[in-house]
């Protein structure tokens, strides 16, 4: 086993569900998902030694951080975990610097050490000029910053984030999401990071392991993951549509063809072999034979892709209509069912499926044939 | 229009009715008047009986200032020892959740209903010459009624309650997230305690504290019973209010009581100062 792994094999006995999960991480980021409640927090938790599990070994490099049978439960202050809450957990009486300063130990540095590792840290975060601001003065996204800097102050062997962007609005969200992603490559540390959402961490994680009633029910990368669900509840949740195919640019915009032959448009630039998602909410459908909406929002013909094909099952989920065509290649869309046309949607019907270049998303070098 | 409403766009919203002149409107402001006078005139009637110039001089009497002084040291030390206790306690009671806890509360808020006379009977029979306890400790020479120290016990005992129920509301509002980050930044569980439960709940300990001081200050059922009123040994402020009282030296008892209402009044406004005022400015 090597030096700088991180093993969980654990078993805890957690209310309705019974949390069983085994994986390691090597100098890279896990992202375990699924809903809340699936026991993904508690395996954090557990890591860092918050909660204490029924039976399981946690092994943090060559260091036995938690071990049932050779009576081993480190405290979290001894495990050199570093962890970031979900909203941040600063600690409101004190500024942004003594935050970052709170866990070097007045035993091990100076006071001068101590000083310059706070001024390094807050530069390398982009957050010396906070340095005095109280956490409460501060954005969201600067919180989340200040916070992750905090935990990689006391330099930590492993590194857990629970839902670090959640709490973020859409436009701090990607930006966050893109300083996390360049952090955490520049840490080369095991990570695990917890998300009910694949989408806010599809690119910050080398790979998902979605988690159901306390189990792990895939592990795999995200594309991976996207292109063959393993069963019916991880797609279900994924519940986007992916497809591979082969990039070319053409006069401004990305022209995929997809393995199933179909050409369709992106307004992301690539080349050679791509992932491409389209997330079923951005889709519109609309009667093919009449060219008018069939139900969502009606749109022109400019800058927009179409798949035509017959209904095979629509499905409500709450507000809207989880509606699957039999195109070329299968799509799934979901409306509102409160639009217009969507009395006439049902199983049998001829439906165009529209959606905007832009909202074909693009994964570079992931594109192989599907399994199934 | 009416004056107390708030504006809506070109409507003006009342909040309940206008305040007509009614019948229920006049006796609750008759009520408000008695109250306000029942509490307010005699309060008033301490700095109004004689000229303030005498209440001041009246202060530096022997009585006076040997009241004073055993006060101030018998309330501080009792002070102090409720914060060194209690708080430890009342962590334990704020975080954690166990068999019999309700139980253990309910017995600690007891002082707050117990008539003090009682308390003093109880810390008598405990720590009397003949007490439980006190028999033994006789034997080794150690004779705690009618001295100082028995003040302290007697102001601990009845003053505790109120810093520590409320030092248990606040370490049970503390956010679990920021113990835990303190957890995982390298912090065991006694500097955890130190430096994140206490200033996070550092306002919410100094209000119950001034509020445990008064009761301690103007703590006398009890002190009388268990300790006595030896002028310049256990006699405190309000034991000398009584025993001057007694004596007809009323000017000297109202002087002392004086001080003890503009004590009261400014620990009370410190105490909601502190509780409106949770800010980390």
């Amino acid at each position: 086993m090597a030096d700088d792994h991180l093993e969980v094999e654990l078993r805890h006995h957690l209310g309705r569900i019974d949390l069983d999960v085994r994986f390691s991480v090597g100098r890279e980021t896990l992202a375990l998902i699924g809903a809340s409640g699936a026991g993904k927090s508690s395996v954090l938790l557990a890591v860092a030694g918050l909660l204490r599990p029924d039976h399981g070994r946690i092994v943090g490099g060559s260091r036995a951080l938690f071990d049932t049978e050779r009576r081993v439960d480190l405290p979290p202050e001894e495990r050199g975990v570093g962890m970031v809450f979900q909203n941040g957990a600063l600690f409101p009486f004190m500024s942004v610097a003594q935050n970052v300063a709170f866990g070097l130990h007045p035993r091990a540095r100076s006071r001068r050490e101590r000083s310059e590792r706070v001024s390094e840290i807050l530069e390398r975060f982009a957050i010396s000029p906070l340095a005095s601001s109280r956490p409460d003065r501060i954005s969201g996204g600067e919180r989340q910053r200040v916070a992750l800097a905090r935990a990689v102050a006391t330099s930590p062997q492993v590194l857990l984030l629970d839902e670090p962007l959640s709490a973020l609005d859409a436009v701090t969200k990607s930006r966050v999401a893109a300083e996390l992603s360049r952090t955490l490559a520049d840490l080369r540390l095991p990570t695990i990071l917890v998300s009910h959402d694949l989408g806010d961490i599809a690119g910050l994680a080398d790979r998902v392991a979605v988690m159901d009633e306390g189990r792990i029910v895939q592990s795999s990368t995200t594309a991976e993951l996207l292109r063959s669900p393993a069963s019916g509840f991880v797609a279900a949740f994924v519940g986007t549509n992916y497809f591979g195919g082969v990039a070319m640019r053409v006069e401004g915009v990305t022209e995929v063809t997809l393995d199933s032959g179909a050409v369709v448009a992106s307004a992301s630039a690539a080349t050679g072999s791509v992932g491409v998602i389209v997330q079923p909410w951005d889709i519109t459908l609309r009667d093919a034979a009449a060219g008018a909406p069939a139900a969502g929002r009606p749109s022109g013909g400019m800058g927009q892709n179409l798949l035509t094909g017959v209904v095979t099952s629509v499905a409500p989920r709450g507000g809207t209509l989880r509606v699957s065509v039999a195109s070329t290649p299968p799509i799934v869309a979901e409306v509102p069912a409160e639009a217009p046309g969507v009395d006439g949607l049902a199983p049998g019907r001829r439906v165009s499926a529209v959606w905007p270049h832009s909202a074909t998303r693009l994964i570079p070098g992931s594109a192989e044939s599907p399994s199934a | 229009m009416s004056s107390s409403g708030a504006a809506y766009g070109d409507f003006e919203v009342t909040y309940g009715a206008r305040h007509r002149f009614t019948a229920a409107a006049a006796i609750t402001g008759i009520a408000a008047a008695v109250l306000t006078a029942f509490v307010g005139l005699p309060l008033l009637a301490i700095f109004l009986r004689v000229p303030l110039g005498t209440l001041i001089a009246q202060l530096h009497s022997p009585v006076a200032r040997d009241a004073l002084r055993i006060s101030l040291k018998t309330s501080l030390t009792a002070l102090l020892f409720i914060v060194v206790v209690g708080t430890p306690v009342a962590y334990l009671l704020g975080t954690r959740r166990f068999r019999g806890r309700t139980v253990l509360v309910t017995f600690l808020e007891l002082p707050l209903v117990l008539p003090p006379a009682v308390a003093g009977i109880g810390l008598f029979a405990a720590f009397g010459r003949t007490g439980l306890l006190g028999a033994h400790l006789m034997q080794f020479g150690i004779r705690i009624p009618f001295t100082w120290v028995a003040v302290v016990m007697a102001q601990a005992f009845v003053a505790m309650p109120f810093y520590v129920r409320q030092a248990i509301a606040a370490f049970a509002s503390m956010d679990p997230q920021l113990l835990a980050a303190s957890r995982t930044l390298g912090m065991g569980s006694t500097r955890t305690f130190l430096r994140v439960s206490v200033p996070l709940a550092r306002q919410s300990l100094s209000a119950g504290a001034a509020l445990a001081w008064a009761r301690a200050l103007g703590e006398f059922g009890a002190t009388a019973l268990f300790a006595g009123s030896l002028a310049g040994v256990t006699q405190t402020l309000p034991l000398a209010i009584y025993s001057e009282f007694g004596a007809t030296n009323i000017e000297v008892a109202l002087a002392m009581s004086a001080l003890l209402v503009a004590v009261s009044f400014g620990v009370l406004i410190a105490a909601k100062l502190l509780l409106r005022f949770q800010t980390w400015v």
